[in-house]
């Protein structure tokens, strides 16, 4: 599945400031929110959920990459954002690495399969070292933007 | 996502070297990152490869995982 299909453009974070779990899910929910994505209304209970899921086990994958995630009735379709923060933050990776690059994932209860797909497309293109690199280097929302745009022509990965 | 975590850290246990493939794409069961791009959902067919010293109590014991479906069964599946 591609960024275009699932990642709101928007809500895009290209420095965040936040240094610790708690506060980069705030920061990446509340630019959802601003990007009206999701409703102001349904903030908390999201921010919420994911934590819940966090303390099941950190999705900071390694790499200095984290897919925070829930499901949520609130949304109709699987919508996502993207952060970076330039200081990094510890997110309790599996590899204990700070985490830098976050992508945020909030989907309906009955579309596993779209979450999956998402995750599949997002773990595929950040094995490509290239890609990473350019992400963490990103300073503007329009470079974030660009680079997922490029990563959805298969200029990077597999 | 999490019975990916688990497999990872399951696989970590063991000297040999274990790979999952689907569709003919193959993951290494050390890293999450190649798990969660054979996009395997709940009922994908999946071949269960290990070759090493231990690798017939790394195919055992990861067979017993997927047979129990990493002690997820009755919890909301969530990835």
């Amino acid at each position: 599945m591609k960024f275009s299909v699932f990642i709101s453009r928007k809500a895009i974070c290209a420095e965040l400031t936040a240094t610790t779990k708690e506060g980069v899910i705030t920061e990446l929910v509340q630019s959802l929110v601003s990007a009206g994505d999701i409703k102001d209304a349904d903030k908390a209970d999201i921010i919420k959920a994911i934590m819940k899921r966090e303390e099941l086990g950190s999705t900071g994958i390694g790499r200095g990459v984290a897919v925070p995630h829930t499901k949520h009735a609130s949304v109709e379709k699987l919508i996502g954002t993207v952060g970076v923060s330039p200081a990094g933050l510890d997110f309790e990776s599996l590899d204990g690495q700070v985490a830098s690059l976050f992508f945020l994932l909030v989907s309906p209860p009955d579309r596993p399969g779209d979450h999956l797909r998402a995750l599949e497309n997002i773990s595929r293109q950040l094995r490509d070292d290239m890609f990473c690199r350019l992400l963490r280097q990103s300073k503007t929302i329009e470079d974030i933007s660009q680079l997922l745009e490029e990563a959805d022509g298969n200029s990077f990965g597999s | 996502m999490r019975p990916a975590d688990k497999l990872v850290r399951a696989a970590a246990g063991f000297q040999c070297q274990i790979e999952l493939e689907r569709a003919g794409q193959i993951a290494d069961c050390r890293s999450i990152l190649s798990l969660l791009t054979l996009g395997a959902t709940q009922g994908s067919e999946l071949v269960l490869r290990a070759q090493g010293p231990d690798a017939d109590e790394a195919i055992r014991v990861i067979r017993l995982m997927f047979d129990q479906q990493f002690d997820e069964v009755n919890v909301e599946q969530s990835t």
